[in-house]
This record gives C-alpha cells, sequence and structure tokens, in this order.
C-alpha cells in the first residue's frame, strides 16, 4: 500500500487532490488503535494524519482546548489534569481491546464519536466539540463551528464530524469544551440477585437527584475479572462525583436506597472506570468477537435475559443504555442477526471488534432504514461527492 | 435590512388553487387563505420584517405534513414552518410566496418514560409544559428560554435556544435525544430516541439549530433530569463591570459550574427595578445573579464558596437566598428584563452574540463608545457564565433613521463578537436578520460546504428560503467538482 503523510493541512489538501484526481480512495490513519473498528477497507492509499500533532491552545480561563487532530490523549490528559479539568465525556481506551500498540489521540476518539461511563451525566463526544478545520473530499479546507459553547450560526458541523470516522472531511484542527475535573470520586457497590433487579436499581438511581456519574452492572464473574469481590450474582456500581462534603452526603442517601455492600475511593474509583470504559472486564480471550448494543436503558435486563447463553460475557454501563458483549463461539454470522432482532427498533448494535472477514460480510454498524440510509448517502456526497476518504469504512459503497 | 428573496408572482397567483389543491389533497386540514386570517401570522418577534404569508396551513399529524410537504415539493411551493412564532432572528419570518406551515396543533405529550428518563412529544408543545407535566415525577426538562411559556418544542430544537439554566445542563442539542422529521420530499425519517446515540451520522445533531432549513420536525423525544433538591441563588452587586466579570472567571477558575451565572449592567438593573420591584440595588453598575443546585450541604458549601470570591472581587453587596420565594424574586427582574427595557423606549432591538468570557468588560467599553457614536441607548444583559451577550438596543421606529441607525449598531456589535473569537449568534440563530453577517464568521467555502450539507436534505432550496445564508443556495452548481490539481500538488509530499 501506497502511504502518503501529512504534517499540515496543506500536505492533507495535496493528497486528496491527487487522489480527487487520481479517482482513488483513500485510507485516513491516525494513531491506529481502531483501525479494526468499521468494514475493512480496501484502499490502496493511505493517508497518515499522525503527524498533525500538537496543542495548539489551551485557554483554562475559558474551559476550551484546541489541539491537532493527531495528539494522543496521553498528552492531552496530565496536562489538564494539573489545572484540575478533563474531557468530561471520558474517551475510553480502546487499544488494548484491538490488541495494537497505537495510543489513542483526539482525532480519532472524536471521529469514532467514542465516549465513557460519564456518558450518562456529561453526553457523549459530539456534545464537546465546539468547532474545527478539516479538508473535505474536493481537498478544501474548511471550517465549522467555532470556539465558545454557545453558537447557533448556521448548520452544527461539529456534531457530524463526531461518528463520522473521516467519511466527511479529515479533520486538522480541533476545539474542544472542557470541565473542570470532580475533586473526589467515590463508587458504590450494591449487590443485586437478577439481572431484573440491577437494572432496577441504576433506574431508580439514575431518577434520584444524587447526580450519579456513571452507572454499570456486572455478573459476578466479570466482576471478579475487574478485582472486585464476589457479594453477589450482580454487582452494581454507582459513581458519585464531586467536592468531599457533597460526594459523602450523597453516598448516605443512596446507601438509605439501596443494599450497599462496599465502596471504592479516589484511586480505586478512578481505575474501576477505566476498566469499564475500555472493556477490560471482556479482554482475556483474545479471540473473543466484541459487539456494543445500545438499548433504551431499561430495557437492557430483559433483552440480556432473552439472549440466554449469548450474553454469558456481558455487562452494562451507560445505566443499562450499553451493553458490552463478547462472544467465543460466534455463529457464522457473529450472532448479528439474533442481536439486533432482540434489540429491536429502538436499539442499535454495533461490531466493535471481529475478524475482517466478518466485518466484509455483515453490517458492522446499525442496519439504517431505506430514507435515512439515503440521506446519510446524500450527506456523504455533500462532503466527499468522489467518496474518497475511508470509502466503504462505514458501508457497502461502489 | 435583509431582504426576502422577491416573491413569484405566479405562485401568490396561484394561492387559490394551491389552497384548494390542499384540501382536497388533506381533508380536513386547516388552509387560511383570507387576507385577515394570513395577517395575523405576518412576523414572528422580529416585528421589524413583516409579510403576511401565501396561505397558513395547520397540520395536525406527521402523515399530513408528509403530504402537505410532498405536494409543495412536486409545485416548487416554499414552505416557511413556524411554532409560536417568538423567533428573535426572524426565522419564522413568512413570504409572500411561501405556505406558512404552523405546528402549532402539534399540541400532546405523547409519552412520559420515567424509567429510561425521557418524555416524546409534538413539536407544539411548549417548552414549559414538559417540564410541568413531568414535575410531579421529580424531573424536569432543562433548557429554559426566557420565553418558555410560549415557545415551542420544535421552534427550540430549531433554533437550538438555551436558557439561564444552561450552564450546567446544556443547550436543546443536549438535551433532545431523538426526533421524527419530514422531508421536503414527504419522507418521514426516524432517528434516535431512548437508546443512546443512532444509527448512521448524526442526523439529529445537525437538524437541531438548523432553523427549519432541512426538515419540518414532527415528534421530538427529550432527556429528562431529576429536580434538584435545593436551589440558591446569591444577588451580587460591584461598583464595575469588570469586578463582575472577573468573579465570573474566578467561580469557573475554582472548578464550580454553577446552574446559571447572570449579569445585568446598570441600566438593565434600573430598568428592571423599576419594572418588578425585585429589591436591585440601584447604586452598582453590575448585578451577578448566580444560581446554585444540588443536594444541600453541596449547594450550602458552594454558596459560601461563591460569596467569598465575590467578596475578593469587591462586590458592594452579596445576598442569598433562604428561600424559594427570595430565589424567585432575584430572578424576577433578569426574566422580565426585555420587557422591562421595551418600557424604556417605543422599539427596542435584542441582540445575540456569544464572545469568550473574559472579554465581557472590554466588549462593554466598546458598546458604551458605540453609543454615544449611533446615539442610542443600549442595556445589556448576559449569560456570563458562558460569554452570551444580549445588549437590548432601543430606538423609537417612527422617527428617520432611526431603525437603520439600531440595526447597524446591532451588526457592530455582532461583528465585534466574531472578531473577539465568539459567534453571530448563542441561541437565537441567524435567521433573516443575521443573514448578510454570515461571511463575517465564515470563508466562502465554508458557507459553500454548509449549503451543501442543505442540498443534502433539500435540492430545491424550498424550506426555509432567505434565511441563514446571505446568497441562494443553487445546489446543481455546488454540486459540481471543480478540481484544482495543479495548484495542491505537492511535490514535498513525503511518500513511504
Ligand atoms: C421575550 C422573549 C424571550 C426569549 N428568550 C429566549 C431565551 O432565553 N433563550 C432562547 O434561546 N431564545 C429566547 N427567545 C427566542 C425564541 O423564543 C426561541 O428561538 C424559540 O425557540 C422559538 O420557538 P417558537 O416556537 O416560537 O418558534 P418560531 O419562532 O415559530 O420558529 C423559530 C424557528 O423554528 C422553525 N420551526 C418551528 N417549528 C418547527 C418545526 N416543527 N420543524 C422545523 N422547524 C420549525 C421556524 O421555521 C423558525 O426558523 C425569546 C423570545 C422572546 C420573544
Amino acid at each position: 500500500m501506497e502511504v502518503l503523510a501529512a504534517v499540515t493541512t496543506e500536505q492533507v489538501q495535496a493528497a486528496i487532490a491527487d487522489a480527487l484526481a487520481a479517482r482513488t480512495p483513500l485510507e485516513i490513519l491516525a494513531g491506529g488503535s481502531k483501525t479494526g473498528l468499521g468494514r475493512p477497507g480496501a484502499a490502496a492509499r493511505r493517508l497518515d494524519v499522525s503527524g498533525l500533532t500538537g496543542i495548539l491552545d489551551y485557554d483554562p480561563d475559558e474551559l476550551t482546548l484546541t489541539a491537532r487532530p493527531g495528539t494522543r490523549l496521553s498528552e492531552i490528559a496530565p496536562m489538564l489534569a494539573a489545572r484540575r479539568q478533563m474531557l468530561a465525556f471520558e474517551p475510553p481506551a480502546l487499544h488494548r481491546l484491538y490488541g495494537t500498540d497505537g495510543e489513542p489521540t483526539l482525532g480519532g476518539v472524536l471521529a469514532a464519536g467514542l465516549a465513557g461511563p460519564r456518558r450518562i451525566r456529561a453526553g457523549g463526544a459530539r456534545d464537546h466539540l465546539l468547532g474545527f478545520s478539516a479538508v473535505n473530499g474536493r481537498a478544501e479546507a474548511w471550517r465549522g463551528g467555532g470556539r465558545v459553547v454557545k453558537n447557533v450560526s448556521g448548520y452544527d458541523m461539529p456534531k457530524l464530524q463526531c461518528g463520522a470516522f473521516g467519511t466527511l472531511s479529515v479533520l486538522t484542527e480541533l476545539c474542544l469544551r472542557l470541565v473542570p475535573a470532580p475533586e473526589t470520586s467515590l463508587t458504590l457497590l450494591v449487590a443485586a440477585d437478577t439481572q431484573a433487579a440491577a437494572g432496577g436499581i441504576m433506574a431508580r438511581a439514575l431518577n434520584l437527584p444524587q447526580e450519579v456519574s456513571a452507572a454499570a452492572c456486572l455478573p459476578d464473574a466479570i466482576a471478579a475479572r475487574a478485582g472486585l469481590p464476589r457479594f453477589a450474582p450482580h454487582l452494581v456500581v454507582l459513581r458519585l462525583e464531586g467536592s468531599g462534603a457533597s460526594v459523602v452526603d450523597r453516598a448516605a442517601a443512596l446507601d438509605r436506597e439501596f443494599p450497599v455492600v462496599g465502596e471504592l475511593a479516589d484511586e480505586g474509583s478512578v481505575l474501576l472506570w477505566q476498566a469499564v470504559g475500555a472493556v477490560a472486564p471482556l479482554l482475556p480471550d483474545p479471540d473473543a468477537i466484541i459487539w456494543r448494543l445500545c438499548p433504551p436503558p431499561a430495557r437492557a435486563a430483559e433483552i440480556l435475559v432473552a439472549l440466554g447463553p449469548l450474553a454469558e460475557h456481558a455487562y452494562l454501563d451507560w445505566g443499562g443504555g450499553l451493553i458490552w458483549l463478547a462472544l467465543p463461539d460466534a455463529p457464522p454470522d457473529g450472532a448479528a442477526a439474533t442481536l439486533r432482532a432482540a434489540l429491536g427498533p429502538d436499539g442499535h448494535a454495533t461490531l466493535i471488534r471481529g475478524p475482517a472477514m466478518l466485518r466484509a460480510t455483515i453490517p458492522v454498524f446499525p442496519p439504517m432504514s431505506p430514507p435515512l440510509a439515503a440521506l446519510n448517502a446524500r450527506i456523504r456526497a455533500a462532503f466527499d461527492p468522489a467518496l474518497l476518504l475511508n470509502r466503504g469504512r462505514l458501508a457497502r459503497e461502489p | 435590512m435583509p431582504v426576502l428573496p422577491p416573491p413569484d408572482p405566479g405562485l401568490i397567483a396561484r394561492r387559490a388553487a394551491i389552497a384548494a389543491d390542499l384540501r382536497r389533497l388533506v381533508p380536513g386540514v386547516s388552509v387560511l387563505e383570507a387576507a385577515s386570517e394570513r395577517l395575523a401570522y405576518e412576523c414572528d418577534a422580529l416585528t421589524a420584517h413583516r409579510s403576511p404569508p401565501l396561505l397558513v396551513v395547520l397540520p395536525r399529524t406527521t402523515a399530513e405534513v408528509a403530504a402537505i410537504l410532498r405536494y409543495c415539493h412536486d409545485h416548487a411551493v416554499p414552505v416557511v414552518p413556524r411554532g409560536a412564532g417568538t423567533s428573535l432572528s426572524g426565522g419564522a419570518t413568512p413570504m409572500a410566496d411561501a405556505v406558512l406551515l404552523g405546528m402549532a396543533r402539534f399540541n400532546r405529550i405523547l409519552e412520559i418514560d420515567r424509567e429510561n428518563r425521557c418524555a416524546t412529544v409534538e413539536p407544539g408543545v411548549t417548552n414549559l409544559a414538559i417540564s410541568q407535566a413531568v414535575a410531579g415525577l421529580g424531573l424536569f426538562y432543562a433548557p429554559d428560554p426566557s420565553s418558555q411559556i410560549a415557545c415551542t418544542i420544535g421552534g427550540n430544537v430549531a433554533e437550538n435556544s438555551g436558557g439561564v439554566h444552561c450552564l450546567k445542563y446544556g443547550l436543546t442539542t443536549n438535551n433532545v435525544i431523538g426526533v421524527e422529521f419530514v422531508t421536503i420530499e414527504g419522507e418521514i425519517i426516524d432517528i434516535g430516541g431512548k437508546a443512546y446515540g443512532a444509527p448512521g451520522y448524526d442526523v439529529l445533531g445537525a437538524l437541531v439549530g438548523s432553523e427549519g432549513l432541512l426538515g419540518i420536525v414532527t415528534r421530538v423525544t427529550v432527556r429528562l433530569l431529576p429536580l434538584p433538591p435545593v436551589a440558591r441563588a446569591l444577588l451580587i452587586g460591584f461598583a464595575t463591570v469588570e469586578q463582575a466579570a472577573a468573579t465570573v472567571g474566578a467561580i469557573i477558575a475554582a472548578g464550580i459550574i454553577p446552574a446559571g451565572m447572570e449579569m445585568m449592567d446598570r441600566p438593565a438593573i434600573l430598568a428592571a427595578e423599576a419594572f418588578v420591584h425585585a429589591g436591585y440595588p440601584r447604586d452598582v453598575d453590575a448585578l451577578l445573579i448566580v444560581e446554585l443546585d444540588g443536594c444541600p450541604v453541596e449547594v450550602d458549601d458552594l454558596v459560601a464558596r461563591v460569596a467569598a470570591l465575590a467578596g475578593e472581587n469587591n462586590a458592594t453587596i452579596c445576598r442569598a437566598s433562604r428561600s424559594d420565594a427570595e430565589r424567585a424574586l432575584f430572578w424576577a427582574g433578569r426574566k422580565a428584563a426585555f420587557p422591562a427595557v421595551g418600557r424604556l423606549a417605543p422599539d427596542y432591538l435584542c441582540m445575540d452574540g456569544t464572545i469568550p468570557r473574559r472579554r465581557l468588560p472590554e466588549m462593554l467599553g466598546r458598546i458604551t463608545e458605540m453609543e454615544a457614536r449611533f446615539g442610542l441607548k443600549v442595556a445589556n444583559v448576559f449569560h456570563a457564565g458562558d460569554g452570551n451577550l444580549h445588549p437590548l438596543i432601543m430606538f423609537d421606529a417612527n422617527l428617520p433613521d432611526q431603525t437603520e441607525q439600531a440595526e447597524a449598531f446591532g451588526a457592530e456589535i455582532l461583528r465585534l463578537c466574531v472578531a473577539m473569537g465568539g459567534a453571530l449568534s448563542g441561541e437565537h440563530g441567524i435567521g433573516l436578520e443575521k443573514r448578510d453577517l454570515m461571511p463575517e464568521m465564515f470563508s466562502e467555502r465554508d458557507l459553500e460546504q454548509q449549503m451543501r450539507l442543505k442540498c443534502a436534505f433539500d435540492a430545491g432550496a424550498l424550506l426555509n428560503p432567505g434565511k441563514v445564508f446571505p446568497t441562494p443556495c443553487r445546489c446543481a452548481e455546488l454540486g459540481k467538482m471543480h478540481v484544482h490539481r495543479g495548484d495542491l500538488r505537492f511535490a514535498d509530499l513525503p511518500r513511504f
């Protein structure tokens, strides 16, 4: 494969102009931590943008960060932490899941639209990208959004770029909003006998005004892998964040509502949620395929029960709104049909990890209704009419 | 003053025929044709622009909307969507040759789902009605525009509306999780809903804030949040705007994100106090209202910390509410600021722009300088926490040139917002009012890309034409490929 490495916007433009003239699709690659996500591409050329790095402006007073997309999260996070700030959407580190040593980059997590456990409180990646510069499939450099949180000036282009996997433009600069980092983090462990009871605990906890910032449910075997004691068939973990006094007060309120059997403070709490976000409890089997199912949160328990043995290696995050599911021995279609049928029209499923053969044959991303699929294709063409950028990554393309 | 595209006399001549077609096609739908009936819809809250629409059509169901749009598409009739008509940017300004599609009859709350913490409503339901309907469950819908008694959730979606509590809880876009919408071709599309995220591109994200240019929203699912057990507000007065702005910065720097943080300048304080007698001090140059909510321990702690920061920044008065009644009183003046200023002058223009927070004092200084130059007075209210300004420019439309002067004044403020690194609109949208300023913020390339997105939804540019973009959206032209290959080849591009 021919590899072009761009370190400036002009070089990205040049590479795309070249590809356009030759009508040759381009695979866009940054950190390379998530190449296993999506349909396998067949591009003959790769545009490596991992060299587009650097923090351009960190403005703690305005709670904004401007950086090039190839900047590693491992560089950004400590810099923000030093000023007690953070990216609220808790971008998960999935490189271990993909068995790569490529480190997650800012552009990568946004392009993949990934968010960690705090999604239920703080929103997803989409809720934190304020503006960007990019190059579209016409090799034109353009900008969308701005540098302020409140901005209704034209269409909300940052939303569209998040989760587009680079198929709408190659991002060259990003401006994100930041939030103050909480002073403390405390995780309460709540025992539940059944999946349904666990689901009920999460729903009730999230309806209480205690500002639970993450809610997951781990079956005991998986809890053990996350280093937690085996108290009950299901362990619900609820995270509280904020100032010390406030967290203690809210923890007491939850303690009155639920059978709390233990707690993890500070470092322990932080590590647990990093593991939950990184899907660590499902990783020991490197060959298992991994699905991300998003049902309406309150239906998660029922879906897991209905899936029976298929859901043996599964856990819930986002208060039930996210089911991580590993299948060591999957049927030929990776169980896509069964899983999608169980979710029904209110939910959606994405194959997060699987062999290239499988990713080439089944829809990796959730299928859409014909009018929505047609609209998506028109949106794609509005940015990249020759379908050059990551052709075929999201859906089969000519 | 921005002008709408010239009306097509051919369409106006076909008014009766189009009305008859629509009545036949959509039996039972209200089609208002008489001049007197159309007059009632001649403007939204940007009242300087008035033009009775071609027809007013008031559907009740998604199927009716689909049939109406399909007809308009097939017959090239432009469509202007309207909720409650409270848009301040002229987003719903009618056109003499366009059907005004009034969504007010879509007024049912369809489902309240406590377990999944969301509600599904029709777009004509008012913003406040949602929070009222779920208050009994201890939940609320967070974005709270001052117009919330009147404005519709459909209008909120179209404008990505904000409110005083958006600092902590986010804007409409962060709180709407699903919509059903109808394309101009009459296709019904469902995106998002109770699950987190949705298949495909973030079409929902693009629809929110699209000012009625991409599709007609016929159903909305909103995220509900638990009502905080306690909320307390501080009323803090300062001798200078700089001190107030420094306090805002200090609060954020201390890692505190209040539920709301509003600032008013002296003219706004005096106008509000004269109108609602909220007990505001009259001898300060800037007033901050900072609201903190959450569990009691936390709120009391934060109130003390904010009061201390205000003291460090030389606040001359600092009162913390001790009851909900007192808190409501603190807010009463701020919430009535627009009508209060309305009493001071025959007319006022409510501007809406955003700047980086720290530049507030500089901006106020520049506005004072402009007041002298334009010979017009301004009262300022800000969503200070997120740098969103609402200068209220007072004028008298009956005096020669004053309307033009006020508009020129507003435009200068907005240009300055952009120059300071901000945006042309924080929450009211571009609409008709600020359309011609878009090139201040975006290059021609940027705007072309935005228009190409429009073409993906509405290739005939029939939905809300004349709004948001300074030049008409010509999709055929925009779709052509121009390859500047020669200009862009870089010999030094590293290859491996
Ligand atoms: C006194 C006053 C105070 C205000 N305070 C605030 C405030 O605090 N924060 C704030 O953000 N705004 C505020 N506004 C502005 C205004 O209320 C908001 O923009 C509101 O969202 C408009 O809602 P509406 O139902 O009146 O919509 P309309 O004014 O009727 O329409 C607004 C836009 O939405 C489109 N639209 C309406 N319904 C639909 C639909 N179903 N599908 C597609 N497009 C549709 C219209 O075409 C138009 O572009 C205020 C206005 C007034 C008059």
